[in-house]
Order: C-alpha cells, then structure tokens, then sequence
C-alpha cells in the first residue's frame, strides 16, 4: 500500500498496465516530456520511450480518430483529451465512430480504447475548464462511462477500463486531483466496471453520487448525522453500465433519494438516475426524488462556488427528503 | 517508378481534354484510343489485368442490377459507383493483401477485388440474416474483416483519421503495413480530412490517402467546395506529395497509387493521391442528379467511360476478345443473379441482434430491454414500416 493522490494513482495504473500490456500506448496533447499539463503521465516517456507515450497535433478529433484506428488495428490506446471541455472536436469520432463500430460491423471490427478527461469544477476555470458533460456520453449506446471519486478506485477503475473490449470514457474528477488522498494498493489490483460502492451506510436517505461530488456529500451525510439523521451514500463509479441492483437495494432499505451532481440539471444523469428510480422502486418511496446538481448555465468563473453543489445545498436536499 | 509522378502545385485545367491527352499535372497512361504512354505503362501480367477487367464489369453488372432492386422496392437504398470502377479497381490492385482498406460508400469494387463474393454485398443491401453486419446499417455499409475492409461509416471523413491510426500502430509494431484511406472531393473539407492528412504528415504515417474526385458532393460541385486549384494541391500543406491521376484510367491509378504505397512502405510517408473521374449516376437512389446538373457534362464524360477505355487497351494486348468479353459479362450476370436469389430468400434478423454487439458482453439493461421486446412480440407483432432514406 502507498499513500496516493488522485492524480498519483493515475499515473500509477498507467505505468503498471504499460508494464504489464506492451500494447498499450499514451498519447495526447503534451503527455510526452511535460507529463501532460496536469502530469498525469509524468515519468511515462522516459520509462516506457516515444513509440509508447507521445505528443500529438492540437486536434482532439485527430487524437480520437486516430486512437480509434490504432484500437481497430490491435494496440491498446489511452488517448488523454486535456480538458473534457475541449472534447466536442472529437464527439464525432466518439459517439459516430468508437461507440458504434463493434454494432455497426457486427463484430467485424471492435474499438477497445480509453479516453481520458479531466472533468469539473472547483479550479476556478469558468465555462471552458470546468464542464461536467458525462450524460451526452452516457446517452450514447456503445460507451462505458466511468468516474473514479478515489485514489484506490481511480487506479482500479482505470486498470479495467483499459482491459475492457469496448471505448470506456474516463473522467478524473480534478478539483480533488491532488486533493484527496488515500491508500493505493501496488501492483496490479483492477475494479470491476459497473459496480457500485457504498460509501457510507445509513438507514433514511441514500445520497448518489459521483466524482468529486462523493467528498461532498460525506461531508454533508456527517453534517446530517449532527442533526440526527441517517444517510447512506452510493458512488456510483461506473455509469454506464449502471449498477441498478445496488442503487434500488440502497432506496429500497431508506426509501429517499438524493441525487448529487455538479452537471447541469437538466437532463443530468441524475435525471435518469431519478426516473429508474420512479420506474422501479416507486412503491417503496417515502418522498419526492431530490436532485442537487448545477444550474442550467454555462459554468460561471468568479462565482463558481455558488453554482457547485456544496455540503450545505445537499444538507438542505436532505432535509427536505426527511422532512417531506 | 519513382520520379513519374507531377507535383500538385503545377497550373492545370480542371479535366483532361476531349482526345484523352494529359493536360498539365494529369498523369495518364491509357489514351482515349487504348494505346499507352510506354514511358509510364506499369508492367502488369495479362492474368492481373483481365481480372481487374472482371471487377471493373462485375460492380458495373451489379450497380445496375441493385439500382432496379431499388426501384422495385426490393432494397431500400443503393449507391451505385458507375463511371468510377477504374479509381477503385486500379488502387485497389496496387495493395497487398495484409494492407488495411478504409473505403467509402462508393468503393465497392475494392471489397470485390479483394476476393470478397457478390453475394455478401447483396447479404448486406437486403439487411438479411446472413448480413455480417446483421442488418444494423443501411444498404452499402460494409465491413469485412479478412479483407482488412474497414466497417464503412455515414459521417463523411471520419475513416481519414482513423486511417492513420492504423497506420500509426502497425508501425509501432513494426508490420509493414500499408494503409489506404478513401475519400470523395466533398470530404476533403471535414474536420478528419484536416487532422488526418496532419496527423500523418507529422507522423509520417504509411498512408495512401485516395481522393475520388467525382466532381460532385451530392448537389455540390467543386467551385463551391474549396478555392484550392486542386484537391491534390492541399497535400503541400501537410507536407507530403499531393498527385492527381486521371481516374477513369485504371493503368494511372495502379502506377500513382503503387508508387505511394511503395514509399510509404519504405518508411517515407504518406502520400495524397486526386483521382479525377465524374460520377455519372446520381448521388444515390434517393438523389435525382437532373435536377442540378447540366447535362452536356455527363455526355462529355460519357466518352470517356473507364471500362471501354481499359478495353481498347486489352484489345491492343491482345488480353481482350469477344470470347472473353462474353464469358466476363455472361459470369457478372450468373453471379448476380444468384446472390440477388440467395440475399432475398434469407430471412431477416433475429430479435436479439438489436442488442447484440453494443458491447462485448450483454449489460442488464439491454437484456432487460431484449425481454421486455420478447414479451412485447409474443403479444402480437407491430405494422412492419416501410423504409425511406432521405439522402
Ligand atoms: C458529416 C456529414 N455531413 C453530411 C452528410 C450527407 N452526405 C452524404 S454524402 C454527401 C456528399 C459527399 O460527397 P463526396 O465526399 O464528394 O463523396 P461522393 O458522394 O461524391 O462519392 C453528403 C453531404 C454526411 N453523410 N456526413
Ligand atoms: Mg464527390
């Protein structure tokens, strides 16, 4: 065990899986020698040489493209995108090409790759650094999506997402990059994809969530418990596939449900995680679905603060879950 | 071979002349009356000639046969290739059998040439059973995996990056592959025309970036699709050679692309090859081309038909008789006949193929989803909907 960062554990599953994998390659904007503007893929270079860890033209529908070919051809790709904001130029590739191509071949021609991103808020980078737009992956057929919220789970996550036979989009919650920190097994310790974890166990409300809002929400569940009340928090981890087994056992035993998410609301994932729950456990609800999540604005720079759901919005998600 | 090709940047009209005589810039090996330029005629065995004659015929038996299946409503869509067999069938002939083919939707031939039987094309076009891309696509969008004939794409220009991908990786593992990546005049402005052709200047990728310049992108043609003089000419940017090849003249088209694959199998990189040739159908069944196009154009290029040229240039080799010719058509049509009668009889898919193939393995909810159809289907089947393709 080692005591890692967030970010430290990335570096380290890429490291143990391109110890392990010879096929599987690096790239992106500046990862080469600079380690990639946030040094996720520090040390990788010079280890590993140019033919495994290299720089690319500034296009990430070039970067994507291309990684798509090179997963077509048999390597494994890790491409990093440097910020999730800046991943629209390669929408096309991802949602048109990687997603689609095992169906639209029929098996012919297969896209096991990796896609990385940096994603959310809380490093004061207003609308074009601090985008949280999981759901349009999430939406897309084809895709897995899969966000770590700790070091251990970023390591093993990544570990498996880069093993998986199908395009997994990884997103790295960065505001809690170097942040959080926590006990990393070494060596080869894979989390299986499409498995929650319960974070905290509780009897009244169960909290979902995801990324960086998981330190938030313990902090408003320890908030919570102050005032006498009860909560159990999901991770969710994998959102597609979704572990629904363990998200309605979860509502079925506290029978309240707040969704934390730091997207804009509207059409967030936490909508559908909502209408599942509607769906299938409507029997069991002893109130209304509350979701906390961003405002249905572009992300705003000075006031971020404001717009990202703290412990004190989701204390009050809560209460109004409990007091319903 | 090396040193025949013309740079790009040179001054040129934009077809070859009514005679067949090169124009500047325009290589050219088969003259309009069938006789080559001995300077740049490549040295093919006869064998290898009559069979890209028989390609050449064959897609063209086909392209008619499948465009009446269409109006028949028997299929529901097609995209026929006439007048552009040479740019496909000489390229083709030029890559070796471990090389990786990104075509387009009008590349047909390639898959043909490749070994690939008229009636999986077929399989294919009827989104039947036995489809081995199990009718998820609309008709023309194929993907054969033992030919390396990459899964074709709707988005225009996506495979040009993803060609390079490819490239990129067999040479990290140190496969001398070669990729050809396929394209029309109108994909040249798409994002992935740009990154790819960048990507694989930078990286100096075993690519042979194909573009068929047909004149046309559905209602569009050239003067409205860039101000380059040349679709060859952007090559220059991207710092590889740009070559245009007349492209109903299916000698040039082997030798250009034969050189580019040679080079870029030595490790000098890619090559951006403008195969000139004009489409002569509509864009697709869905398209009716007299409605923007003068037709004086397509009676110019009408004389100028790959398949006779080629012809008049076995003849004079004496690879061409009307015996051969005969066998040839009589074969193309037998063939197509009995894949049309295979590819119809067959039935459609099964259910589950909707859900299949999203992912390796089946997550609970697509088999949730696969259930709840089941149940749904053994209550009583819905209307079958008739299919429209707008494009
Ligand atoms: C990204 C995208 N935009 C628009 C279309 C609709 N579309 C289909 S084919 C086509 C024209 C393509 O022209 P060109 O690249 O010259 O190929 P050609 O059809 O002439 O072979 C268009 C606009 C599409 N398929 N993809
Ligand atoms: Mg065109």
């Amino acid at each position: 065990m080692a005591e890692l960062t967030v970010l430290q554990a990335v570096t380290d599953a890429l490291r143990t899986e391109m110890r392990r994998d010879d096929r599987v390659v690096v790239f992106g904007e500046d990862v080469g020698k600079n380690g990639g503007v946030f040094r996720a893929t520090e040390g990788l270079q010079k280890e590993f040489g140019e033919e495994r860890c290299f720089d690319t033209p500034l296009s990430e529908c070039g970067i994507v493209g291309t990684a798509v070919g090179m997963a077509l051809y048999g390597i494994r790709p890790v491409a990093e995108i440097q910020f999730l904001d800046f991943i629209y130029p390669a929408f096309d590739q991802i949602v048109s090409e990687a997603a689609k191509m095992r169906y639209r071949s029929g098996g012919e021609f297969t896209c096991p790759m990796v896609i990385r991103a940096p994603y959310g808020g809380g490093i004061r980078g207003g609308l074009y650094h601090s985008q949280s737009s999981e759901a349009y992956f999430c939406h897309t057929p084809g895709l897995k999506v899969v966000i770590p919220s700790t070091p251990a789970d970023t390591k093993g996550l990544l570990l498996s997402s880069i093993r998986d036979e199908d395009p997994v989009i990884f997103l790295e919650p960065k505001r809690i990059y170097r942040t959080v920190k926590g006990e990393v097994p070494e060596g080869d310790h894979p989390v299986p994809l499409g498995k929650a974890r319960l974070v905290r166990e509780g009897s009244q409300v169960t909290l979902i969530a995801w990324g960086a809002m998981v330190p938030v929400c313990e902090k408003a569940a320890a908030e919570a418990a102050a005032k006498g009340i009860d909560c159990e928090i999901l991770d969710l981890r994998t959102l597609v596939p979704l572990d629904e087994a363990a998200l309605l056992e979860s509502v079925r035993k506290t029978g309240r449900a707040v969704v934390v998410y730091e997207a804009p609301k509207t059409a967030g994932f936490g909508a559908e995680i909502s209408a599942i729950l509607a769906e299938k456990a409507i029997e069991v609800l002893e109130a209304p679905i509350v979701r906390v999540a961003g405002f249905d604005t572009p992300f705003p720079y000075t006031l971020e603060n404001l717009y990202l759901p703290d412990a004190r919005r989701v204390l009050a998600g809560i209460e109004k879950a409990v007091g319903f | 071979m090396a040193g025949t090709l013309r740079p790009a940047r040179t001054k040129q009209a934009s077809e070859p002349g009514p005679d067949g005589r090169a124009e500047l810039g325009l290589l050219q090996v088969i003259g309009a009356d069938g006789a080559a330029a001995k300077t740049v005629e490549p040295e093919l065995p006869v064998e290898d000639l009559q069979r890209m004659y028989r390609t050449m015929v064959l897609i063209r038996t086909l392209d008619e046969r499948a465009l009446k299946l269409q109006r028949a409503g028997r299929i529901g869509f097609y995209v026929s290739c006439l007048g552009q067999e040479a740019a496909q069938v000489g390229s083709a002939q030029a890559f070796e059998e471990r090389d990786w083919i990104f075509p387009t939707y009008r590349d047909p031939a390639i898959a043909l040439h490749r070994g690939i039987p008229v009636v999986e094309l077929l399989r294919q076009c009827f989104g039947n059973a036995r489809d081995r891309v199990r009718g998820r696509q609309m008709p023309v969008h194929y993907a054969f995996r033992e030919i390396r004939f990459v899964s074709i794409s709707s988005p225009i220009g996506t495979q040009l990056t993803q060609a390079v991908g490819v490239a990129h990786a067999a040479r990290i593992r140190r496969d001398p592959v070669v990729v050809a990546a396929y394209c029309g005049d109108g994909a040249t402005s798409s994002n992935d025309f740009h990154a790819g052709l960048n990507f694989a200047g930078v990286w100096k990728a075993p690519v042979v970036f194909l573009c068929v310049n047909n004149q046309w992108a559905i209602s569009c043609p050239s003067a409205k699709q860039t101000a380059s003089e040349t679709y060859a000419a952007k090559a220059v940017a991207y710092g590889m050679p740009g070559v245009r090849v007349d492209g109903n003249d299916v000698l040039a088209v082997y030798r250009a692309t034969k050189e580019a694959a040679d080079r870029a199998r030595r490790g000098e990189g890619p090559t951006l090859i403008e195969a000139l040739t004009y489409r002569m159908g509509s864009h697709s069944s869905s398209d009716d081309a007299a409605r923007y196009r003068p037709s004086e154009e397509w009676e110019a290029w009408k004389a100028k038909d790959p398949i006779d040229r080629f012809r008049r240039y076995l003849a004079r080799r004496r690879a061409w008789s009307e015996d051969f010719e005969h066998e040839v058509v009589a074969g193309a049509s037998a063939e197509v006949q009995a894949a049309i009668e295979e590819a119809e009889g067959t039935p459609v898919p099964a259910i589950e193929t909707i859900f299949t193939d999203v992912y390796a393995e089946m997550p609970p909810h697509l088999r949730e989803q696969l259930e709840e159809l089941r149940r749904a289907e053994a209550a009583g089947r819905g209307e079958e909907e008739k299919g429209e393709f707008p494009l």
